[in-house]
């Protein structure tokens, strides 16, 4: 196993693990986003643990259940949950109830957009609801397996089977379908609008030019991709699902077709998670050993941000300005680091 | 999948109207202190309150990976992951497959899905077969023979509605097809829950022996009373002047040695044979003693997916004997005994 403590090239390694914030959720966690400074630290089932700068832990109950997916715009964060309710936190702490499924069926998927539209899907059924419009639903071939806003107008990308469809809620005429065959989950629209990206069930990216629908492959994963994050003004992607962070290259109108991924942080374990810095070209990686490091996205240098030995890292997240990082394993043993 | 802190899944399938509801809402209902999480292909159906139920779409899809008969149920990736939140709040995932569905793809998602995998082991497939009307449809049904054949149990049920020799006569037909799944008589699909669930039929450390469940006049095996026939001794009624029958599409073909084999001809062997004959193979399954090597190797397979490991040590008063068995549509016997042949060292 990796050890920092012992010879080879990583004990040179610079260290900021003596500035970090412990902090003991007593829950098991899945994610974290931030409202304002506090770190809020989504549990598996009913709960959030939102954490102040001072390290104090406030637990707010937000569902009746397991909450299955949870998105933040900064100001409030949505989940959904399985016993049927999309439900909300803000930074005052209070919770709403926004959509109850009539039928109590999982609320699978949700998405904010900035200009505070909500959207969600119940298995192939993707719904939204615009800050004063009504409420809007499409189904789509086969149960959502993600969904995302695009940056710009009141567009909605759902993953599924076979594909993405691109809807807008407001516009009449057919979605547009993306497809490539297989099995896609998370999906994310890159900050310029130019590309839609998916993970795949099998270790692999999927992504579309969208001017075109041009394919772009992204493979070689040795498993799973379950956290992507865009970096540096949208520049690249960073991606979990290696032994490395895999930055894809979104430069240029091509995206990443015929360039090789940046390779960063390599270590004896799996990326779990990651996140990129709002403002700096500087990235957060968390790995399943439990190692926390901050990677410079220019020449790979790493800091360490928590050791190894854990169980894996699943939430790590920065506040918008950039000046806090969080994270978690999944037993929900946290910290917080101040920059 | 032998690990036990991964939460097994129990497979229910059964054709149309064979009682798959009746023996689920059995299982929810009775008062045996255990909680289980139910998928099931139609909400509504089980009228027992639990907020564990979730209802699925039975999407099937085939991975990329180049292999046609490679399929997984998309939404049981889902959903496992989703009841994983609430891991602590179940003790065992059941899992209904709609009358017409193919228990492979099910099978598979515990195969090859790395998540589901982590977390979750399958159990075994249990299939509820109606006594009146199994035999018509094992004639104009696939879907029911393929239930059949990849049992690990089967539930018998209605046998209230049908004579001794029709009830002789079904029971042979699914014999033909699947002598090894354990076969219960049920009547409105009474069974104890023992018998239905934590089965461990894909565990390898459980894979004990390979032994048709009862034992026909032509088979060749001496015929010992096995610890797991008690309490089942309705199987031994039939040893003596049962109808015999072959399935022309769907058949077991059992393969023993008493000579070891040789482990770098029998692994390539079995490899290839999955790769090219296993859309025609549902289950597989072998104990094997390999030469110069003091451990028994157990594998089983879902068509082209394998699984195997050393178990443990051969016992001194053991006899090592390798025993492998498939169940398939149209095998091809010949050529699987010929290859099999080779495999063993001379």
């Amino acid at each position: 196993m990796t050890n920092f403590d012992t010879g080879g090239e990583a004990a040179s390694i610079v260290s900021v693990t003596d500035k970090v914030k412990p902090v003991s959720l007593g829950m098991a966690v899945t994610a974290v986003h931030y409202l304002g400074d506090h770190a809020a630290f989504v549990g598996t089932e009913e709960s959030v643990a939102v954490v102040d700068t001072e390290g104090e832990i406030s637990k707010v109950d937000v569902t009746g259940g397991g909450i299955l997916s949870a998105v933040s715009d900064g100001s409030r964060i949505l989940f959904g949950g399985d016993d049927g309710k999309v439900s909300s936190l803000d930074k005052s702490g209070t919770v709403s109830v926004l959509a109850t499924d009539p039928k109590r069926r999982w609320i699978d998927n949700v998405a904010v957009h900035p200009d505070g539209a909500i959207a969600w899907s119940v298995g192939k059924t993707a719904f939204v609801r615009a800050p004063k419009g009504e409420e809007k639903s499409l189904e789509v071939p086969s149960t959502a397996g993600g969904l995302a806003f695009a940056p710009k107008g009141l567009r909605l990308a759902i993953a599924h089977y076979n594909g993405a469809t691109l809807w807008f809620p407001n516009m009449a005429g057919e979605p547009e379908f993306l497809g490539w065959a297989g099995s896609h989950h998370a999906v994310t629209f890159s900050p310029d609008n130019k590309f839609l990206v998916t993970a795949m069930h099998e270790p692999a990216l999927h992504g579309w030019r969208l001017a075109d629908s041009r394919h772009m492959r992204m493979t070689g994963y040795p498993s799973r991709v379950k956290s992507m994050s865009w970096g540096s003004g949208g520049r690249f992607l960073a991606t979990s699902g290696a032994d490395m962070v895999i930055l894809w290259p979104f430069v240029g109108k091509d995206g990443p077709m015929g360039k090789e991924p940046a390779m960063l942080a390599p270590m004896k374990a799996k990326v779990t998670a990651v996140a990129c810095h709002p403002k700096q070209d500087i990235l957060a990686c968390g790995y399943e050993d439990g190692t926390v490091l901050m990677v410079r996205m220019q020449d790979g240098a790493e800091i360490l941000v928590r050791r190894n030995e854990t169980p894996p890292v699943v939430a790590l997240g920065w506040n918008a300005a950039g000046t806090w990082l969080a994270f978690s394993d999944e037993s929900g043993e946290a910290g917080l680091l101040r920059l | 999948m032998s690990d036990a802190s991964k939460t097994p899944v129990t497979v229910l399938t059964g054709y149309l109207g064979a009682g798959k509801t009746t023996l689920l809402n059995r299982i929810l209902s009775e008062d045996h202190g255990k909680k289980y999480a139910v998928i099931v292909n139609e909400f509504g159906e089980i009228g027992i309150d639990n907020d564990l139920i979730v209802g699925a779409d039975e999407e099937v899809f085939e991975m990329n990976n180049g292999c046609i008969c490679c399929t997984v149920r998309g939404d049981l990736v889902r959903i496992i992951s989703g009841l994983m939140r609430r891991k602590g709040k179940f003790d065992a995932i059941i899992v209904e497959t709609t009358g017409l569905a193919d228990p492979a793809p099910v099978a598979q998602t515990f195969f090859v899905d790395e998540d589901v995998q982590k977390n979750a082991r399958l159990d075994a497939v249990v299939t509820v077969a109606d006594a009146k009307w199994l035999s018509d449809r094992l004639k104009d049904a696939p879907e029911a023979k393929n239930q059949i054949a990849f049992a690990d149990v089967i539930v018998l049920n209605k046998t209230d509605l049908v004579t001794k020799p029709e009830l002789a006569e079904v029971e042979a037909r699914i014999r033909a097809i699947n002598p090894y799944a354990k076969l219960h008589r049920t009547e409105r699909c009474q069974i104890a829950i023992a018998d239905v669930l934590e089965r461990g039929a894909f565990d390898l450390d459980r894979i004990l022996e390979i032994e048709p469940q009862f034992l026909n006049a032509g088979d060749d095996h001496d015929h010992h009373h096995h610890d797991h026939d008690h309490g089942h001794d309705h199987h031994h009624h039939h040893d003596h002047g049962l109808k015999h029958y072959h399935d022309e599409e769907m058949q077991s073909l059992s393969l023993r040695s008493d000579k070891p084999l040789d482990p770098s001809k029998f692994m390539p062997w079995l490899q290839n044979l999955v790769q090219t004959e296993g859309g025609k193979i549902l289950r597989s399954k072998g104990i094997l003693a390999f030469q110069d090597d003091d451990d028994r190797y157990v594998f089983q397979g879902v068509h082209m997916m394998l699984e195997g490991d050393h178990q443990r040590k051969w016992k001194p008063d053991e006899a090592r004997q390798s025993r492998v068995v498939f169940i398939g549509r149209e095998l091809p016997e010949d050529a699987i005994r010929e290859g099999f042949e080779r495999c063993i060292v001379t």
